[in-house]
């Protein structure tokens, strides 16, 4: 009755030819360069970093070229897409305004995600009072109108005379700070599920300390979500760039953004007879957004263990 | 062999069942209720029993996985549910639990290498690049190959898991390990491996087991003494050859006759459980096992029995030993 085994070594080496099982990161870019659409996307924002932050060197203009005799002039085999009212190129202002938008996009993301994730981790590992107060803040949050705060913020920027070459970091710390509660929220549910799982049980039999368990056992598991969160919200806080500059209160002249290009050309004349003025960086907002929501899209299928395709 | 490296004394684990608007307490779910052993330093201590009856609670409440409802557990005459966080959290390298699912125990997005490596990091055991010496040593104790180190364990099979599993327990040297069902998820061949492996380390670095299993015949291969479980409670316990040569309760009766004998040509009376095992949030009054024994009189139906010693130190909980 007792096992006897004769045949099989205990030390034996289980023969340890390659598994033929993907990783899931693998299965994930499977699905995502299947989907034409999200390929699309990335294809797009790819050239639109690359015209953007590279574009300029080509260019023959200087950003501070004021030639008032070219002001105003439609595109031209000298400046592809005109001048505007100061004579300054068109193009190479879309061009730098997109690498000041883009940045402001990923920094703010990348605030959004730092802040988010951390608060969100800390609320669904701790739980209890830790978990009630950080979620209480957030619901706060939650409950102020984006637009409205953003705007009362701006202008408390100008209000404090902030300089203008400084003023894109608080725009971008602004944008960050307001947007970390939809992401701490996903983290946090996330996390909920992950720590009762039966390797977390193991972290705690191991004795390992609360920061490796949040740090390198919680979090990895949520950066699927963390992606495609990140994703979107880059196309929002572009959004949200533009808007405030638009409104004047975000980053302001002399510093292009596409945002106060279009607020520049927000006059009957120019919006009527000029429309080189604000069509280049109005569609380079709407193809830039969108390709950007296709790639989350795209990630947020790919990485979704339950989509099997 | 004498030496007591753990004490249970009539340890209770309580699961609240809440109900109603505000979530009240409407009933326990009695895990364990009242279980009462002793494991000696160097032994294997087997626990038996059914799907249910508590012994995984049993092993986890022993590290403090859960926390106990009442008794006591002395690790080494140190009561582990008394011990502050810190305290029990320098305790933990001293006793490790190998887990049942080999694949839900480890943790997909963490390298094999620096799963079974961080606990030593974590306590400041070892430096960096002892960590990585050990863990190499360590991989290739429980057969598995260095070039392990940096794979994922999706890239593993069931039985490899396993011994990732041993490894991570083993690196941090403990003297007292709860093997919480470590085979059953494996096929039959592997389990082979598994427990020679559990048997050979043991004897290399006097470890001292807790042998969970609901198979009778892996228990009777490692272990020195055995405990029968049913629904919370100890119904009996014995040494090995005691318990398997002279069964007194009439469940553990039952069970042994239910362990599969390689001979076709063997007639044997077999013992037929009826019905299921009772709720544990609702067990029946006087013995636990009255509804389902073919031995019940009226006064398994009132009267709780003894656990007592019937000699040799072998212990027993019913009415008609």
């Amino acid at each position: 009755m007792s096992l006897e085994v004769t045949s099989l070594e205990s030390n034996t080496q289980v023969p340890a030819k390659p598994l033929k099982v993907e990783s899931p990161w693998k299965i994930a870019y499977r699905r995502f360069t299947r989907n034409k659409l999200a390929l699309f996307g990335l294809i797009i924002v790819i050239l639109m970093f690359l015209i953007c932050f590279f574009g300029p060197m080509f260019s023959p203009y200087n950003l501070y070229d004021y030639k008032l005799i070219d002001k105003n002039k439609p595109p031209s085999a000298a400046h592809w897409l005109g001048t505007d009212k100061l004579g300054r190129d068109v193009l190479l202002r879309t061009m730098l305004a997109g690498r000041i938008s883009l940045t402001v996009g990923l920094v703010a993301t990348a605030i959004t995600v730092f802040v988010g994730a951390t608060i969100g981790a800390i609320a669904g590992f701790y739980r209890g009072i830790v978990d009630t107060l950080l979620m209480r803040i957030a619901d706060i949050f939650l409950a102020l109108p984006g637009l409205p705060i953003l705007i009362i913020l701006g202008t408390v920027l100008s209000d404090l005379k902030v300089d203008p070459g400084n003023r894109i970091y608080f725009v971008m710390l602004i944008i960050g700070i307001l947007n970390w509660v939809t992401l701490s929220r996903l983290v946090r549910g996330q996390i909920l599920t992950l720590r009762e799982q039966e390797f977390m049980l193991a972290t705690e039999a191991l004795g390992l300390n609360d920061r490796r368990k949040i740090f390198r056992h919680l979090l990895p598991n949520t950066v699927p979500i963390i992606i495609v969160s990140a994703t979107l919200g880059v196309a929002g806080a572009i959004l949200a760039e533009s808007a405030l500059s638009f409104l004047g209160i975000g980053v302001v002249p002399p510093t292009p953004s596409w945002g106060n290009m279009i607020s520049a050309a927000n006059n009957l004349i120019d919006f009527r007879k000029r429309p080189w003025l604000w069509i280049p960086p109005g569609m380079c907002i709407l193809i830039t957004v969108t390709a950007i929501n296709l790639i989350g899209d795209g990630l947020r299928d790919a990485l979704d263990p339950k989509m099997k395709k | 062999m004498t030496e007591a490296l753990i004490q249970v004394d009539n340890l209770k684990k309580y699961f609240p069942i809440t109900g109603g608007v505000f979530s009240r307490t409407v009933g326990n779910v009695k895990a364990v209720d009242g279980v009462s052993f002793t494991i000696h330093k160097g032994e294997s201590f087997g626990l038996v029993g059914e799907s249910g009856c508590g012994k995984s609670t049993i092993g986890r409440t022993l590290l403090r996985l859960n926390d106990k409802t009442d008794g006591k557990v002395l690790f080494k005459g140190e009561d582990i549910h008394n011990l502050s966080k810190s305290k029990l959290r320098a305790l933990r390298p001293k006793m490790q639990i190998v887990f049942q699912d080999p694949f839900s125990s480890l943790n997909p997005r963490v390298k094999v290498g620096e799963a079974i490596g961080e606990a030593l990091l974590s306590h400041g055991i070892a430096s960096k690049r002892e960590v990585k010496e050990r863990v190499m040593e360590t991989l290739s104790k429980c057969g598995l190959a260095s070039y392990h180190y940096n794979r994922y364990p999706h890239e593993f099979s069931g039985g490899q898991r396993q011994r990732i599993g041993i490894a991570r327990a083993l690196i941090l040297n403990p003297e007292f390990i709860v093997a919480d069902e470590p085979v059953s998820a494996l096929d039959v061949s592997i389990q082979a491996q598994i427990i020679n492996l559990l048997s050979d380390l043991q004897e290399e670095r006097q470890l001292t087991y807790l042998f969970i299993s609901h198979d009778l015949s892996v228990v009777e291969h490692i272990c020195n003494r055995v405990g029968v479980m049913y629904l919370g409670s100890m119904v009996e316990m014995a040494s090995k050859e005691e318990l398997f040569g002279n069964p007194l309760h009439p469940y553990t009766k039952a069970l042994m006759s239910a362990i599969p004998i390689p001979d076709p040509t063997l007639k044997r009376e077999r013992i037929i459980l009826h019905g299921d095992i009772p709720s544990p949030s609702n067990p029946p009054a006087g013995c636990k096992f009255h509804t389902r024994c073919p031995m019940a009189t009226d006064l398994c139906k009132q009267k709780d029995p003894e656990y007592r010693d019937v000699g040799n130190q072998h212990f027993v909980a019913c009415h008609h030993v």
